[in-house]
């Protein structure tokens, strides 16, 4: 389906990646975002706020977090594609109600702009350690789909594609930018209405009284209804069989249906194995001269940016770099991973974390590469010669390392050198 | 000879239609008072003469949060303290839809407290039944911000010492445009009162007073819901347009009942609308 022509303002902007983001969200045909101020995405809130009115879209700055995502999650069962906005702290915050979307199998979409942490942190600065947060934060089994753009003009196209895998696999979708994306001043290309797919909502269309609530498709998806369409449907956070029934209820001795419910089993095997199954389907990656890359750079968000400077400098002193660009960080690309490993020497994974995709790789390689891990504290991005480091480490080091290496940075031997030269200072008055 | 047939009349339950008979048994116990609210909510349903498909019910957890589960109109189980956010999502997402809020004393006076006095001060239209039975009676019976001084909870073993929440106090403080308060025995005045806040446009609040016969009553040794329902009978008073500071709980003394705010404000999306357009 194309995207609706009120939704999409069209036109070639410069604006930030926070902006470009809500932009993203009303030509995706978000109509609700329930927010809470927070520092560095308060650009997104307002700037959807500003546009809401005229595209018929509600905007409601709620209490808190907590109560943003709860309102995010009405909305969206009311048939409205919804999201909310946060970063860090918010985003701790909502964890136990994305699990309840998760559990519920409601569609709607989390702008996280991810400062440095943990806690308050640096709020003004870039950090991109909620990448292990966004998978596991709440409670319990499920799976999530999460998207890492580099640049405000993505942060408007993966704002669209993170709508549309939401509503296609009935899942929260995390839209994971950083600061730097979320503050970087760029050119942005909003295209005409015609040129953007958008994913309707996939509502039931069968018969009324036919309605099974979680009974899925081929892809392990079932269709949704809304409320006041008159299904009188029931949601719970309860582990439910496919009627959405508390499965308590089939295990109680004193339920009369003893032979009704005997085999309605539970369906939270659905949560994982709908993402998990179609991962093929949801995965996307930028790949860059893996051909004949003997090293390859894994890297998402803002950090894939400085990668390319470091690539590209690799590549002109001779060495075979290549690049793996994560576009989906979740799921996971294994295998493609796990390929590369056999035929690569090594991986650098720099992250603005001290480390939490380098261990998906190590795990993916299976001991078939070594990996080196590129840390940065937060507060600013990479050098790429830190990272033109580490693939000339890898390149010469010729040994199995035993488990991932860390790289020092450039920053750090600063730092280091820092509090070296005030320590003489001190001895010497 | 012709035989007679003797046609036995189909056993229905008069609620059939309002409520999940393929989800009962409840997992209530016997004494409890929410059947009760939910029997005065159904009636109340009954009289309203709403479109039942543009009814919702959300409810948060504990005892009560499991009112949704067998309401048969869109119901909604979410999580502690955010039926009220939820609700607010709901109506907004579709302002069609009539609201209700079904939840407890913990879920919305102690965890969900921020979003009670928000959607209150936001006035949204949503109706708030609150059942309170003075205890977190799922988890096994807790003290609750509810609790009397000097109750006797699991977590309060040498008796309450907490100054208890006055929930219609906080209900009108925070810009509920109706309040009012019921126990479980005043079934008909109860009924009357859901439907009169149904009615109202804005955020609504019925407070159910509740017998927990399974923890409070018991650890507190008052006997079995039958008990505090007599307890009821000869210790509540209705006074309507009583003052809500005056309505404090004390244990065991009198219960003032009755409907107490009943005012107009704008709501959230009327005045949205007006300031929007305007």
């Amino acid at each position: 389906m194309k995207a609706n022509p009120s939704d999409v303002f069209t036109g070639t902007y410069y604006i930030d990646g926070d902006v470009a983001a809500a932009y993203g969200a009303l030509a995706a045909g978000c109509k609700f975002l329930g927010g809470y101020p927070i520092t560095p995405s308060t650009e997104a809130a307002e700037a959807f706020a500003r546009k809401a009115p005229y595209v018929g879209a509600q905007f409601i700055q709620m209490e808190d977090e907590l109560g943003s995502i709860a309102s995010v999650l009405g909305a969206s069962w009311a048939g409205k594609k919804s999201m909310t906005i946060t970063s860090g702290p918010g985003y701790s915050l909502m964890m136990e109600n994305i699990g309840l979307g998760a559990a519920m199998e409601t569609p709607f979409v989390i702008i996280n702009i991810q400062r440095s942490g943990p806690s308050t942190g640096v709020p003004t600065s870039t950090g991109q350690a909620d990448i292990m947060q966004s998978r596991w934060g709440a409670n319990g089994d499920y799976e999530i789909i999460a998207l890492a753009p580099d640049s405000p003009q993505e942060s408007f196209d993966f704002t669209i594609k993170a709508f549309n895998l939401a509503e296609r696999y009935r899942v929260p979708v995390m839209f994971m930018a950083d600061e730097c994306v979320g503050h970087m001043t760029e050119k942005v290309v909003v295209p005409d209405a015609s040129e953007i797919e958008i994913e309707p909502r996939r509502f039931y269309k069968g018969k009324k009284e036919e309605y099974i609530p979680y009974k899925r498709d081929k892809d392990l998806v079932s269709p949704i209804v809304k409320a006041g369409d008159g299904y009188h449907l029931y949601v719970t956070g309860l582990t439910h069989d496919e009627r959405g029934y508390p499965i308590l209820d089939n295990l109680s001795p004193f339920n009369i249906d003893q032979a009704k419910v005997r085999n309605k089993k539970s369906t939270n095997q659905y949560l994982v194995d709908k993402i998990r199954k179609n991962k093929d389907k949801i995965i996307e990656l930028q790949e860059n001269q893996l051909d004949d890359a003997e090293v390859v750079i894994v890297s998402y968000g803002i950090t894939s940016r400085v990668s390319y400077r470091a690539l590209e400098q690799a590549r002109k002193e001779g060495i075979k770099a290549g690049m793996l660009r994560l576009i989906t960080v979740w799921p996971f690309p294994d295998d493609r991973i796990t390929e590369l490993a056999k035929k690569v020497k090594g991986f650098v994974v720099p992250e603005i974390n001290y480390g939490q995709i380098v261990f998906e790789v190590d795990r993916c390689s299976h001991g078939e590469a070594n990996t080196i891990l590129v840390p940065h504290g937060g507060a600013s991005v990479h050098k790429p010669d830190d990272i033109l480091g580490a693939i000339k480490k890898i390149m010469a080091d010729d040994k199995k390392y035993d488990n991932i290496v860390e790289y020092t940075t450039s920053l750090e031997k600063q730092v280091f050198k820092g509090c070296l030269a005030e320590k003489i200072r001190k001895r010497q008055r | 000879m012709e035989s007679v047939q003797i046609q036995q009349k189909e056993k229905r339950h008069p609620m059939e239609n309002l409520l999940r008979m393929d989800r009962m048994p409840h997992i209530w116990c016997t004494g409890c008072g929410i059947g009760n609210a939910v029997s005065a909510f159904a009636d109340a349903l009954a009289i309203l003469d709403f479109d039942l498909d543009k009814v919702c019910v959300v409810s948060g957890i504990g005892c009560t949060g499991r009112v949704a589960g067998y309401i048969k109109v869109d119901s909604f189980h979410t999580t502690h303290g955010r039926a009220i956010p939820y609700a607010t999502g709901i109506k907004l997402g579709n302002p069609d839809l009539k609201v209700i809020v079904i939840s407890g004393d913990g879920d919305l006076v102690s965890i969900g407290g921020n979003h009670f006095v928000h959607a209150a001060r936001r006035n949204i239209d949503l109706t708030v039944i609150l059942v309170n039975n003075f205890i977190y009676a799922m988890t096994g019976g807790q003290v609750a911000p509810t609790t009397p001084i000097p109750a006797y909870t699991t977590t309060s073993p040498f008796g309450n010492f907490e100054t208890p929440s006055n929930v219609p106090q906080l209900a009108e403080a925070a810009g509920a445009v109706y309040v009012a308060r019921w126990t479980a025995l005043h079934m008909r005045r109860l009924t009357y009162s859901i439907v009169d806040a149904c009615k109202k446009p804005g955020f609504s609040v019925v407070e159910v007073i509740s017998p927990c016969a399974m923890y409070y009553s018991r650890i507190n040794k008052l006997g079995d819901g039958l008990d505090m329902m007599r307890f009821y009978y000869d210790h509540s008073m209705i006074k309507h347009g009583e003052p809500t500071d005056h309505l404090e709980i004390d244990y065991q003394k009198e219960i003032i009942v009755g409907k107490f705010v009943d005012r107009e404000r704008p709501t959230f999306s009327e005045s949205m609308k007006k300031w929007l357009e305007g």
